[in-house]
């Protein structure tokens, strides 16, 4: 058993930034659009509220690094790569449904795709720092 | 939106970003320089904030309010933040951390370009 630690550092240093980047884009993302317009696009705007309190998990969770915290960070990334290939998916498939983006609408495309790459970097960086 | 200043904010975040990844690629931590073009381009967005308030309370533009005022006070906290988590690191890895904090300023900066020119 490897020091639990060790997940925040290194490349993880990096890895919990890009993290918290999206943890902050997203809260705010997610507060504005509930607190103005929250009738125009209820469902999309929920998923946006819903991915804001993913990321801010997996954000310190990864940061806290200790042997249950990366548990948590485990299951909040899993859900996360779960709900971008959902919703990426779904955005297609009923695109009325989501008349205003989320993070995770057409797999992160209004973000560069970071946020189909970055669950898969985190789950890869939890096997590799276990 | 003072245009001159978004630019300089622009670039010097973007100079600073590139300087980290230098120094994370020869392998070195975070020294004075780049915290010093960080607190300069942190005091360029609070003068932003305080340019953006004052030029929205006088326009007739139809700005989105609550995303362009969220989008200059979100700006602040970005490069404290990352800043922190840099020199909290003893490793070429804490001024990767940094880049990435320095990054988003251009991003933030061009979206309120954008949400200031509709």
């Amino acid at each position: 058993m490897t020091d639990p630690a060790a997940t925040k550092h290194g490349p993880g240093r990096i890895l919990i930034a890009v993290y918290g980047v999206f943890a902050l884009a997203a809260t705010a993302r997610a507060g504005v659009q509930i607190a103005t317009k929250f009738g125009d696009a209820p469902i999309a705007y929920l998923l946006s509220a819903v991915a804001a309190v993913i990321y801010c998990a997996a954000t310190f969770a990864l940061a806290k690094a200790t042997v249950v915290s990366r548990k948590v960070a485990t299951a909040a990334i899993a859900i996360e790569l779960a709900g971008v290939i959902a919703i990426g998916a779904f955005s297609y498939a009923v695109p009325d449904d989501f008349p205003d983006a989320t993070v995770w609408s057409h797999f992160g495309q209004g973000y560069g795709f970071v946020p189909l790459v970055l669950p898969v970097l985190g789950l890869l960086w939890l096997r590799r720092t276990r | 939106m003072f245009a001159p200043l978004t630019w300089f904010l622009v670039a010097l975040a973007l100079l600073a970003m590139v300087y980290a990844v230098v120094l994370a690629a020869r392998d070195k931590r975070i020294d004075w320089t780049v915290l010093g073009a960080v607190g300069v381009v942190e005091v360029g967005l609070i003068a932003q904030l305080v340019i953006g308030i004052v030029q929205y309370a006088g326009t007739d533009r139809d700005v989105s309010g609550p995303f362009f005022i969220g989008y200059l006070i979100g700006s602040l906290i970005i490069l404290p933040i990352g800043a922190f988590w840099a020199l909290a690191e003893s490793s070429r890895w804490g001024a990767g951390a940094l880049a990435i904090a320095c990054l988003v300023i251009p991003i933030l900066e061009l979206r309120l370009h954008d949400l200031w020119a509709v």
